[in-house]
């Protein structure tokens, strides 16, 4: 009798513990490590970086106690659906297929994507006929890749790599006519503003259409955590109310990616 | 063929990523990977035999290069092989400029020259032990017929080595079939690339990753069957007699 009133006591106190989604003001935060200058370490191994200091002053907005998690892109939203930790905050554009697994709070902000090429090379970009047969390298499975693929599809040579160091020197030899890649990584991976990098920018940035760019980057949840996503989108809201997102952003952007307050 | 279409259209309805263009994308991959198992296998094999033979001689100056190759190929994993080959020669200055660029530019012949020497390795070593283990009295009654060493090695010793060979060579196939997975590193769009696209674009890892092992399964199944089939047939003699 004691052993089932043990057992039906314990089946109570798991049930609570699951259903309730959340109780605590603990929340872990995943982030994918590096994509400067939103996360990067310092050599004294801290992480920084614009997202690192959006996410600490949002947390203490919502009067909530963050820790950040390290989690390589792959396996990102898997993990915040086996609990691994609570929410994402690492650059994640709000994309239909994505919509479908995590629940997003408002973008916080969206970044233009840019074709790139070596500085040698003269491709005009808008005309299609030119384009064809020449071959371009995006990373596998990210928006870049989804508009190439829409865009380009009969057009280009797509190739897809897992990372974009390697589409870098695809470039440099040969291999690789053009690249499209998400603007801040741009900068970091090809250097295209330095006056002595072997790579160059070339046509307009991109953002258009929302069908494959989406809304912006946001920050994800589990579905059920509607609570949690709520104080965050509070939070974001805040920010940019009161300027403090716009001094944190000029901080580390020599360009403008905010977006409309509270536009989801 | 219109009912067996209509079928297939009802079957993926409803299916968000099984569609006709993800389920292309893996018919792509399954192409992709035959050909380059295929002809890295043939070639492999071509390359293994003569390999083989120089690999059994007695002069060190053959035997030597032989067992090198063999050592360094079967001593360092076949991811870091593609690597120094896909990504690696692309920094010896100028060869951009050689008509070896034609060849390395695209990503299927690198892809295709470390797989060959890999299993081409391989397979020396499994031939080479497998002449060295023909039944002396084979080589002594080939000699007292007063046959020279090319006669004996193309009808004594080669034809039964094969035939011992066969077993070890059969799980070689299968090995650099499942090796080939690793193709999808260099951007070629084998069934394992296709299986990493869909997965990366539906975030959806059990169905891309389930549906490609189970097309794996029916290849490896497809060996297995025949290499049995040749194993019945090439070593019938040692079967037990009423078995």
């Amino acid at each position: 009798m004691k052993k089932l009133l043990a057992l039906t006591l314990l089946g109570v106190v798991m049930t609570t513990a699951t259903a309730q989604a959340r109780d605590t003001d603990e929340v872990r935060l995943a982030i994918d490590v590096p994509y400067e200058p939103f996360v990067y370490r310092t050599p004294a191994g801290e992480l920084e970086g614009f997202e690192i200091d959006l996410g600490n002053e949002l947390c203490k907005r919502a009067n909530l106690n963050c820790t950040w998690v390290e989690q390589s892109w792959d396996g990102i939203i898997p993990g915040l659906l086996s609990r691994k930790y609570d929410a994402i905050l690492s650059s994640m554009a709000i994309t239909p297929e994505r919509e479908n697994q995590v629940l997003f709070s408002i973008p916080y902000y969206n970044t233009p994507s840019v074709w790139i090429t070596r500085r040698d090379r003269d491709i005009d970009i808008s005309d299609k006929d030119a384009l064809e047969g020449l071959s371009v390298g995006v990373q596998r499975g990210t928006i870049r890749d989804s508009y190439v693929t829409q865009m380009y599809g009969d057009t280009l040579d797509i190739h897809r790599y897992s990372s974009s160091q390697d589409v870098a020197n695809d470039l440099i030899s040969g291999r690789l006519d053009l690249s499209f890649e998400d603007y801040p990584l741009a900068v970091d991976t090809f250097h295209f503003k330095d006056d002595d990098s072997e790579f160059k920018k070339i046509g307009e940035s991109i953002k258009k259409p929302v069908s494959i760019f989406g809304k912006g980057a946001a920050m994800a949840f589990r579905k059920r955590d509607k609570e949690l996503a709520e104080k965050f989108n509070q939070a974001i809201r805040d920010v940019y109310a009161d300027g403090t997102y716009e001094k944190l952003m000029k901080q580390y952007f020599d360009y403008d990616l905010s977006l409309p307050v509270g536009e989801k | 063929m219109e009912q067996l279409n209509a079928w297939f259209t009802e079957l993926l309805s409803g299916n968000a990523i099984f569609t006709a263009n993800t389920l292309g994308y893996y018919l792509d991959g399954l192409g992709s990977t035959v050909r380059l198992v295929f002809l890295s296998l043939i070639i492999g094999l071509v390359l293994a035999v003569p390999l083989a033979i120089a690999r059994g001689s007695r002069r060190k100056w053959i035997k030597w290069p032989v067992f090198l190759y063999t050592y360094v190929f079967r001593g360092t994993p076949l991811l870091i092989q593609l690597y120094l080959i896909y990504y690696g020669v692309v920094f010896i200055e100028g060869i951009q400029d050689t008509f070896l660029w034609a060849i390395l530019k695209d990503a299927f012949y690198p892809a295709l020259i470390a797989f060959t020497l890999n299993t081409a390795a391989y397979t020396t070593e499994i031939f080479h032990g497998a002449i060295k283990a023909t039944p002396r009295g084979e080589i002594e009654a080939a000699r007292a017929y007063g046959m020279s060493r090319a006669l004996m090695m193309r009808r004594i010793i080669m034809p039964s080595a094969f035939r011992r060979a066969l077993p070890a060579y059969g799980n070689e196939v299968i090995f650099m079939l499942h090796a080939s997975a690793i193709a999808s590193v260099v951007t070629i769009m084998d069934l394992t690339g296709a299986a990493r696209f869909v997965y990366a674009r539906f975030y959806a890892p059990f169905d891309a990753f389930l549906f490609v092992a189970a097309i794996y399964l029916c290849l490896t199944f497809a060996i297995l069957y025949l290499f049995r089939y040749l194993e019945k047939k090439l070593l019938a003699h040692l079967k037990p007699i009423n078995g």
